[in-house]
């Protein structure tokens, strides 16, 4: 099929699934309401119940999922570029155990004066940039940051604070317990509309300045030598996408919880269907982070009635990683990894 | 130091740790010239030529282009004007050749502006100079050695520099392609006054390619000027510790090294 007809078939096909995830996670209910009635609540014309429904209950979550799914995506394409490494996901550099860790801590520990509502996704937040600025500085030498290395003290620091996170979960209360082990898994209900005023703007202008270096990630995906002979300081750019993809994924998890598989597989598909040019990748992850993250909030809303709503990640894996297995069976070879 | 070249080397530093890997290295290359820089294994010359383009910042001395110091230009300025031709080219991502042709014009463009219709015009000009505009849709990473090569010597001819950094620019290519690529170049430098820097260890075609050659040896210069005027059959030995002989050939009319052995085994068979 000739590639600009493919591309335009990927993007109209994404976004349509885009707009049908948005109205039918909106028409979560414990009866869910019909397509119509989502958009007469929406457009100002449906029931008492059905705008409290749609507009006060289901909007918040699906609004903050749009830019969640985006974020992940984004980053997870950016990491896997900067690091030139599959395995790359946004939590790399150990911001998810990072995260997870102020989580537990604020709800083991109640703080007095700050509701947990707040205290929880502020600790998760500042364990979540303070794991990446400490990764950082654990892997710089004196000729500079080297990734390989960078990857590595991700990895142990992550374990650390794992650990950390699986003692408190052992020695917790068992209702603390299922708190701590559902933020860790995420859970886009969390989220307040005082939070997304804060989170969006980051996550907006995080992406814009992603997508605006995609051009420089192709020549470093070349190797750092190209990148450098093609004029790109390639230590600072690398600093830069480094600290923005870790303020866009903390904005994101502090209030959601670390959801899992959408950095990690979303750029992965787009790169098995069109290649590594990241001007497509960044953009296209953007939007199918979106509608994957929303599509699986409405499957694990839907999938245990009874036990209230399946965390997340639970979907996002289940559903991501045998599509991910399939592609990659198909086209293994064509992409490089 | 007398300046007036496109590049101006003065005084040139590097160590590596405690390791001197250029000592006090001082060179004016003039605009339009081939130069070849020579040397055995490890002797420093593809630091050297990293230290041209600030890809390596130096302990001592400094690098000009056109009277200014480099380390007082971005990169992106310094690009505009050097491109590379570097050692490895291995490629592991599905780039198309245009693609990678395509990212010579990096440097001339705004962060989030794709190709204008001028950097597409000189991408196909540069894949139809190197001979491989038939390939410009394959993807790299499934390419020979020779292919991808190619491809990255179109990148930097796309790049429209005044001057090209070369390392080892034969060294995965077919004897005939060799002479093309060379050809290319020494076309480009005599219609556009191109300047173009090659470390090499291949010595007959550097010899019969260049218009001077540096010679290092024991991380110093040891030697700059014609062919004819550095490659003496004593220098040959003490630098190389072969047993060589420069000549006119003459089918060719070019200049050429004719090598005949160590000169730890010394043998006369020819």
């Amino acid at each position: 099929m000739d590639r600009k007809l493919k591309i335009m078939v990927i993007v109209a096909s994404l976004s349509a699934i885009l707009i049908f995830s948005v109205l039918l996670d909106l028409s979560w209910a414990p009866r869910p309401l019909s397509l119509k009635e989502v958009w007469d609540a929406l457009t100002g014309n449906g029931t008492w119940a059905n705008t409290i429904i749609v507009n006060g209950f289901n909007a918040p979550r699906v609004f903050f999922g749009v830019f969640v799914g985006a974020a992940l995506g984004v980053t997870g394409g950016v990491v896997q570029a900067v690091f030139r490494n599959p395995l790359a996901s946004p939590y790399l550099l150990g911001l998810s155990s990072g995260a997870s860790f102020g989580a537990a801590v604020s709800i083991m520990i109640s703080i007095p004066m700050i509701p947990l509502a707040l205290a929880q996704p502020l600790l998760a937040f500042a364990f979540c940039l303070g794991t990446m600025a400490l990764v950082y500085t654990l892997s710089r030498t004196v000729g500079g940051v080297r990734t390989e290395t960078l990857i590595l003290a991700g990895v142990a620091v992550s374990s650390l604070f794992s650990a950390f996170v699986s003692f408190m979960t052992y020695i917790a209360p068992s209702e603390q317990m299922q708190n701590i082990v559902f933020w860790s898994m995420g859970n886009l209900g969390m989220v307040k509309w005082e939070n997304i005023s804060f989170a969006v703007p980051v996550i907006i202008a995080g992406i814009v300045i992603m997508i605006m270096h995609s051009k420089n990630l192709n020549a470093m995906m070349l190797g750092d030598a190209h990148a450098m002979d093609l004029g790109i300081d390639v230590r600072k750019v690398r600093l830069l996408l480094i600290i923005i993809s870790s303020l866009v994924v903390a904005a994101a998890v502090a209030f959601v919880g670390s959801i899992g598989f959408i950095g990690l597989v979303v750029p992965h598909i787009f790169r098995l269907l069109l290649g590594p040019d990241n001007r497509l990748i960044l953009p296209l992850s953007a939007l199918g982070g979106s509608a994957f993250i929303l599509a699986c909030d409405y499957a694990a809303r839907i999938a245990a009635p009874s036990y209230g709503v399946l965390p997340i990640g639970v979907v996002t894996a289940m559903i991501g990683a045998p599509f991910f297995i399939y592609l990659l069976s198909r086209k293994r070879s064509d992409v490089g990894w | 130091m007398v300046s007036g070249g496109i590049l101006d080397i003065d005084s040139l530093v590097y160590t590596y740790g405690d390791k001197t890997v250029l000592d006090m290295i001082s060179l004016n290359i003039k605009k339009g010239e081939i130069l070849g820089i020579l040397g055995p294994n490890g002797c420093g010359k593809t630091t050297l030529l990293k230290n041209l383009n600030k890809n390596l910042h130096p302990h001592g001395g400094c690098v000009m282009i056109d009277g200014s110091d480099i380390e007082e230009m971005s990169k992106k300025d310094i690009a505009r004007k050097i491109s590379v031709v570097p050692q490895s080219n291995e490629i592991r991502f599905a780039f198309t050749v245009r693609d990678i042709v395509g990212m010579g014009r990096m440097p001339f463009q705004e962060s989030l502006r794709g190709a204008s219709s001028d950097d597409m015009k000189i991408t196909e000009r540069a894949m139809e100079q190197t001979g491989i505009i038939s390939m410009a849709d394959r993807h790299i990473n499934t390419m020979s050695g020779g292919e991808r090569q190619r491809a990255i010597i179109a990148r930097a001819v796309a790049q429209t520099p005044e001057i090209v950094l070369m390392d080892e620019p034969t060294l995965h290519l077919d004897i005939n392609m060799q002479f093309e690529v060379l050809d290319l170049m020494k076309r480009l430098a005599h219609d556009n006054n191109l300047t173009v820097v090659i470390v090499s260890h291949d010595l007959p075609m550097v010899t019969r390619y260049c218009d001077r050659i540096m010679l290092i040896h024991e991380h110093k210069l040891f030697a700059v000027g014609t062919p004819e005027d550095v490659l003496t059959e004593e220098n040959m030995k003490t630098v190389f510790n072969v047993d060589a002989l420069f000549e006119k050939d003459p089918r060719t009319g070019t200049n050429t090294v004719r090598l005949f052995g160590s000169c730890g085994g010394r043998d006369f068979s020819i």
